[in-house]
């Protein structure tokens, strides 16, 4: 802040001394007009139309925080929130457990550590909508393999999609198998941060495989999971499109109706735009929240350097 | 084995076993996209990775071919075309209208033919594409992903040099109000946008699909970075040469950032390229759909017609697949640097 001020006053000194230099502003121009109608502007409008009633083709009707206090007495938001929590609670802990594993795995100094990084990091590369039909295939409970080979063990079909108990776990699963690759990656980031002496020394003391883990992979790597946690918090609360094309209208018993699903079908298919806006801005509140309790409180048990 | 050994070899296990996972749903969606719908729901419980079609003991059967090539020839079939297509005739002159017997028969011999015709490698792909003008699609996500990609690093480039290299006033101000806007919660901004476009009538038009992406606050915040290491002496001695600011730019301040804008531009050719919910809230005309949104209504047209869906599936993929192992590096990366933007 100590900078900007600084630089603040310069540029009133500048002012006084110097010509304003139009030309800079030439090159803002592009991205400033682009990023205030498309970003700021709607933003104000977003925050006006929320405290109406519109449906596009009507006028708009000011019913200030009816559309807020509505949403605490919607039992479909609440489930819908629920089933967002569901779905972050299942899928970081699978996500931050495999990753950080496999990511152990590659830091040895084992050949074709390339090939394994390569094939670790395709689905991430790869469309939602596409593996989202491939892996609905997969869950079909007629023609599927994942039934196929339940049957080879004997055991009786699962309708994963169709039945509310297995639906969440099976997108959570697709979803896991989806973003392992890119946090692969930031955790093997964050293992060759690790001083190699650390382990050469806990050898030497005789701390076995387990005790290097819990006393030095752990601990130091904590930064790296805190990271990950913060940002799988914030991709979680925004799930949509695997949702969208695996369980349509919200799956069985709405068992899978998470928050910007719910939202979408407000505004785009019902055109309660007001309300699904007052819901956008609490789900932003929400993820805000959020993300300043793993700042203020989680973060207090990380290790840094 | 020694110990150094068994450890190597339990890495390298577990490992080729992930590995197995992650790409067994590839494996399994490209081959399904060459099986016959026969194949596809056969109730059978043994698992073939490989299709019919590709299995030579079954696809040369030349036997095989040749008795059902005849059959869909031979006399009897013909017989039983035009006994259909009288009889369906018949039925349509009841019901008043007028149709020529040949039409009639050649429909029910195209019926009776496609019965008897064996299942062909690109079936499914010829099907897929017959369903869905996916061709189209190709053409619209490829025109709307470069699009974007160069006129958003073109304009973010310019932006980042600005503030870089020049000093104006509001300088501070107007980069915290760019910073900002990446904070802003993207799906409230998808509704006033579309309001917006759709009163200026922008809805259904390559417009909406691409100038709302043109400006990129991120790209040029990471790109500021970048050209913030240059050194400002290069600038100062290239201006007191004669070299105008703009020459500046074009020949000497981008080409020392490639590497970061091949970066920027694989992430932002990707995020384009699989975006879903914008194309899917703009557009309904079948003619600007894009691949992800023609996915989902293929998806839901098609039912349980897999053969067709993962064909589709593997050519919305398979580009990508194909750019990622000739660039690896750079793919990772950029979606590593941009951990903070999805």
């Amino acid at each position: 802040m100590e900078t900007l001020a600084l630089d603040l006053k310069q540029e009133k000194t500048m002012n006084k001394t110097k010509k304003i230099d139009w030309g800079a502003y030439a090159y803002l121009l592009p991205v400033l007009i682009i990023i205030i109608a498309f970003h700021v502007l709607p933003m104000v409008m977003a925050l006006v139309v929320s405290f109406f009633e519109w449906d596009l083709i009507g006028s708009p009707k000011l019913i200030g925080f009816h559309n807020y206090a509505r949403l605490f007495s919607d039992p479909l938001f609440k489930k819908s929130l629920i089933n967002t929590a569901i779905y972050a609670l299942t899928s970081i802990p699978l996500i931050i457990f495999l990753s950080m594993f496999i990511a152990i795995l590659l830091n040895n100094p084992i050949k074709g550590i390339g090939v394994y990084r390569t094939i670790y990091f395709l689905p991430v590369i790869t469309s939602i909508n596409a593996v989202a039909l491939v892996w609905n295939f997969i869950y079909n409970p007629e023609f599927g393999l994942l039934n196929k080979v339940l049957a080879g063990f004997g055991l009786e079909p699962v309708r994963w999609l169709q039945n509310p108990k297995t639906a969440m776990m099976a997108i959570v699963v697709m979803s896991v198998w989806k973003g392992l690759g890119s946090n692969i990656i930031i955790f093997l980031a964050g293992l060759q941060n690790i001083p190699k002496q650390l382990y050469e020394a806990a050898t030497l003391d005789g701390a076995n495989v387990f005790q290097q883990f819990r006393h030095i992979t752990w601990p130091l790597l904590t930064p790296t999971t805190f990271f990950i946690t913060v940002m799988s918090v914030i991709g979680s609360f925004q799930v949509f499109s695997q949702v969208y094309m695996m369980t349509p209208r919200g799956g069985p018993l709405k068992s899978t109706m998470v928050v910007v699903y719910y939202l979408y079908r407000k505004a785009f298919e019902q055109f309660e735009f007001g309300y699904a806006l007052a819901m956008a801005f609490v789900l932003f509140l929400i993820i805000l929240a959020l993300t300043l309790f793993n700042k203020l409180v989680v973060e207090k048990r990380v290790h840094y350097n | 084995m020694t110990t150094q050994q068994l450890k190597h070899f339990t890495v390298h296990l577990l490992l080729i076993i992930g590995s197995f996972f992650m790409l067994f749903p590839f494996v399994w969606m490209f081959f399904s996209s060459f099986k016959s719908k026969a194949e596809l729901t056969a109730p059978s419980d043994t698992i073939n990775v490989l299709p019919d079609s590709m299995r030579p003991e079954i696809f040369n059967d030349d036997d095989a071919k040749a008795r059902l090539e005849q059959q869909a020839n031979d006399e009897k079939a013909w017989n039983e075309a035009k006994a259909a297509a009288e009889k369906k005739q018949a039925e349509l002159v009841k019901a008043g209208k007028n149709v020529s017997i040949d039409s009639l028969m050649k429909e029910a011999q195209e019926k009776d033919r496609k019965l008897r015709k064996p299942f062909e490698l690109w079936d499914n792909y010829k099907e897929a594409l017959k369903q869905q003008p996916f061709g189209q699609y190709f053409l619209n996500t490829i025109f709307v992903s470069i699009t974007v990609t160069a006129v958003s690093l073109f304009f973010a480039s310019l932006a980042a040099f600005s503030f870089a290299f020049f000093k104006f006033p509001y300088q501070n101000a107007l980069f915290m109000l760019l910073l900002g806007t990446m904070m802003l919660p993207q799906q409230a901004l998808l509704i006033p946008n579309y309001i917006v476009l759709s009163k200026i009538g922008w809805v259904n038009t390559y417009l909406a699909l691409t100038v709302p992406w043109f400006a990129s606050a991120y790209a040029v915040f990471f790109l500021r970075q970048f050209f913030m290491q240059l050194p400002k002496d290069l600038f100062e001695a290239a201006t007191i040469d004669g070299c105008t600011r703009f020459q500046f730019y074009w020949m000497v301040a981008l080409p020392l950032c490639k590497s970061p804008l091949v970066t920027l531009g694989i992430f932002t050719f990707l995020s384009n390229w699989n975006a879903f919910i914008w194309p899917l809230i703009v557009t309904n005309d079948e003619n600007l759909r894009v691949l992800q949104v023609g996915l989902s209504y293929f998806q839901s047209d098609a039912g349980n017609d897999w053969g067709p869906l993962m064909a589709a599936s593997t050519m919305t993929v398979l580009p990508l697949m194909i750019m990622y192992f000739f660039a690896q590096k750079q793919f990772v990366e950029s979606q590593m640097s941009s951990g903070m933007k999805e």
